[in-house]
């Protein structure tokens, strides 16, 4: 056992009403340079749509990730070592800037300047890389909010022309069927990391303390294979410096015990962070399962804070107390392993993504047929009757438990039902409870079906609706001075001042 | 005259390309990067970039085997010289070609000609100068394998050993002595430019774990730690 520590996260859908306030505040702090501006660090898409850059998850276009070669051992999707060596003049699988969108602002100073005239003066379109006016913007940021249903975006959703039948596809397209949902993104700072192993000069790097990934910016040679082996398309290229860039999942602000902006800033309180400790010695085994294994393997890795031997191996690693007992209180792993709620995003990809979502159990919506209100219609073919909505309707979801599953469990059905049942089991408790209008056989048997007792339904429920800030981020400070000083002689706690920060002492822009 | 050109500029040359390079590598590491602007521009560089760097690295690799192990040079060039020089001469010819496409793409593609500095223009504008040049020396004056182990290879080994002697080369034709001279003036420039990527190329991406884990400071021996403590830390602990 190699026990180490990782600060983990939890999105949980269900609450996302995809304001973007996330992605703003992650660009107002960390992308708002030159070269940076078509950086999302932090993005929301809609789902199914294409996301961004469009098209991300097929990697048969991008060949981020891992796959199995016929030995069963784990290579590189992108290429071999050699290959790395020899591509490294042209990369045949980076994304383009098209692939993403061209930036822009817009001229607003023509709008005071313009000479009077008989029009009205606009503001056009400048690019944010040329300067030159853009007559098209063909592209944005979200191009594709909200289109649920659209011919162009969620019909080319690589996980809807994958996974689902001719007839679901039809469906999906269909208008009175739209269906969507929101699907925040950061970097999953992974266990196995593919931006890390692409990286020919081993610039990318994850830390030992807290397992957050970053890019040496002074190691970078921008040899750009890690935009390439990231299978979630989370490491981007400075055009302006010539360095590639990465989530760093606010590290300055986790050292100090603060969750990174995004988290904070989230109006819908969707995001949880917490420390959990894993078994490092376990991740090539667990990247290694087979598709319909990954999760369990995933889960597996991750331990039981409360267990003796563990917390006696993280003690042989280093790992502080405080890390260790923010593990014992983390919501992510209540979500993750308690209650088996959370699930990896995309694990085929075999990268161990540390960023679990709990599915949206798509909404209950109301909507009037044949002259009835009915609060069922999200649902088809699942009537209500007298005695108040059915939420029993995992099979009948607008959205086909094979497109979950596409997304969240390598195409494991059985995996990701069971995840609904457990949602359903809540959803028809907390009715029961609060309303009283279901039938109380049908909650033993959805709860005995989830297994799950009245209790787990009332603390799923309460650490989903009512949690405190305080609940949702435990994160402890991260114990920067005592790792620097251990079993060394102590320090004077001002030595660093000045001489450490984000490691810049010069502009980081270009100077040759 | 000669001398400046044969013996002087050399000197100065390679002692900027070292003094200077190192004196950048310590005080700004940040500004090593190749700037790649695949990014921005996908289509007419996989063209471009690819033949243009392989044709410059097979014929850089030709130039210092001939001028660093010339045993093993006569070996390879004298099993097939004539295969050999039309070889080289077809390379050159493409390096110089793939170059070219590669300066008009900085000129045809708008983002791509923003992110080119008046350094990458100066560089690149010598770079296909030398490449014309080295194609025309090839031409006129054949069997350059062979007069370049007797004559250019002696000069600069001379060079290398601090005993300098003009007069191996001081003879030759201008196209070839202009040759030197370009060549020399880039390995000025490579201290001053985002030539000193190429010192950079990632061999050892062969044999590295694919997985790397720092640690601020390893907590038991065998998982690596932060190399670089900062100064003022290491000192304060020596002393205390
Ligand atoms: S999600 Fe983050 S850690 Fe994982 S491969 Fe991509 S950039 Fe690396
Ligand atoms: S801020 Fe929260 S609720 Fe809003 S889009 Fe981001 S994740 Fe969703």
């Amino acid at each position: 056992m190699d026990i180490r520590a990782q600060v983990s996260m939890v999105f949980h859908l269900d609450k996302c009403i995809g304001c973007h306030t996330c992605s703003i505040a992650c660009k107002n702090i960390w992308t708002d340079r030159q070269g940076t501006e078509y950086m999302w660090w932090n993005n929301v898409e809609t789902k199914p749509g294409t996301g961004y850059p469009t098209q991300w998850e097929d990697q048969e276009k991008y060949k981020g990730g891992w796959e199995r070669d016929s030995r069963g051992r784990l290579k590189l999707k992108l290429q071999g070592r050699a290959g790395a060596l020899t591509n490294i003049f042209y990369n045949p699988s980076l994304p383009t800037l098209d692939d993403y969108y061209e930036p822009w602002t817009y001229d607003y100073k023509n709008l005071f300047d313009a000479p009077e005239g008989d029009d009205q003066p606009t503001a056009r379109a400048v690019s944010l890389v040329t300067g030159d006016f853009m007559d098209t913007l063909e592209a944005g940021p979200n191009w594709d909010d909200d289109l649920g249903g659209s011919e162009v975006y969620a019909a080319n959703d690589p996980n809807i022309l994958k996974a689902l039948t001719e007839n679901e596809q039809q469906a999906v397209r269909t208008l009175e069927q739209t269906v969507f949902f929101y699907l925040p993104r950061i970097c999953n700072h992974c266990l196995n990391p593919g931006c890390v192993a692409a990286c020919p000069t081993g610039a990318i790097y994850k830390r030992g303390e807290d397992g957050i990934v970053l890019i040496s910016q002074n190691r970078c040679r921008a040899w750009r294979m890690c935009v390439s082996g990231c299978p979630y398309k989370k490491t981007y290229f400075n055009w302006s410096t010539g360095k590639s860039e990465k989530c760093i999942l606010c590290y300055p602000r986790l050292e100090s015990g603060q969750p990174p902006a995004c988290f904070h800033s989230c109006v819908g309180r969707i995001r949880y962070i917490g420390m959990v400790l894993y078994d490092a010695d376990g991740i090539e085994q667990a990247a290694r399962s087979n598709d319909h294994g990954l999760v369990d393997a995933q889960k597996a890795l991750i331990m039981d804070p409360f267990d003796p031997e563990v917390i006696a191996g993280a003690k042989r690693n280093g790992v502080g107390d405080s890390v260790v007992a923010a593990a014992q209180v983390s919501p992510v792993y209540k979500f993750v392993k308690t209650w088996g709620l959370a699930l990896p995003l995309h694990p085929e990809f075999r990268t161990l993504p540390m960023l679990f979502y709990v599915p949206p159990l798509l909404p209950v919506i109301a909507a009037i047929r044949d002259g009835q209100y009915e609060t069922t219609a999200g649902m088809e073919s699942a009537p209500a009757d007298e005695t108040g909505p059915n939420l029993n309707t995992v099979d009948q979801a607008r959205l086909p438990l094979s497109y979950m599953a596409s997304l969240f469990t390598a195409g494991n059905l059985e995996q990701m039902r069971k995840v609904f049942h457990k949602m359903v089991a809540v959803r028809m408790y907390m009715r029961q409870e609060q309303v009283g209008d279901q039938k109380e056989e049908e909650v033993e048997e959805a709860l005995r079906r989830a297994e799950f007792t009245s209790e787990d339904c009332l603390r799923v429920f309460e650490l989903t609706s009512l949690p405190t800030f305080e609940e949702r981020f435990v994160v402890p400070p991260m114990e920067r001075e005592r790792a620097m000083d251990g079993e060394l002689p102590p320090l004077d706690p001002y030595s660093r001042k000045a001489a450490g920060g984000f490691g810049f002492r010069d502009a980081p822009a270009r100077r040759f | 005259m000669s001398d400046v050109i044969l013996v002087g500029l050399p000197y100065i040359a390679v002692a900027l390309a070292i003094l200077v390079g190192v004196y950048r590598f310590k005080t700004d590491t940040f500004s090593h990067s190749s700037f790649s602007s695949q990014l921005l521009e996908n289509q007419k560089l996989f063209w471009g970039s690819a033949l243009w760097h392989y044709a410059i690295v097979l014929i850089l690799l030709a130039h210092f085997i001939a001028f660093l192990i010339p045993p093993l040079w006569g070996v390879i060039y004298g099993g097939a010289t004539v295969a050999f020089e039309a070889f080289g001469l077809i390379l050159s010819l493409v390096g110089f070609l793939a170059l070219g496409w590669l300066m008009m793409r900085r000129f045809s593609s708008r983002r791509v000609f923003v992110v080119t500095s008046r350094m990458d223009w100066v560089v690149v504008s010598l770079l296909l100068l030398q490449m014309a040049l080295g194609f025309l020396v090839a031409l006129s004056y054949r069997w350059g394998g062979q007069w370049f182990v007797s004559s250019t290879a002696p000069w600069l080994w001379s060079l290398a050993t601090l005993n300098p002697q003009a007069d191996y080369v001081s003879a030759m034709p201008f196209l070839v002595q202009l040759h030197f001279l370009v060549g020399f003036l880039l390995i000025a420039l490579y201290p001053f430019s985002r030539l000193v990527h190429l010192v950079f190329f990632p061999i050892h991406y062969l044999w590295r774990p694919y997985q790397r884990v720092i640690w601020n400071r390893a907590p038991r021996p065998g998982l690596g730690a932060a190399r670089s403590v900062p100064e003022d830390i290491r000192l304060r602990r020596l002393s205390s």
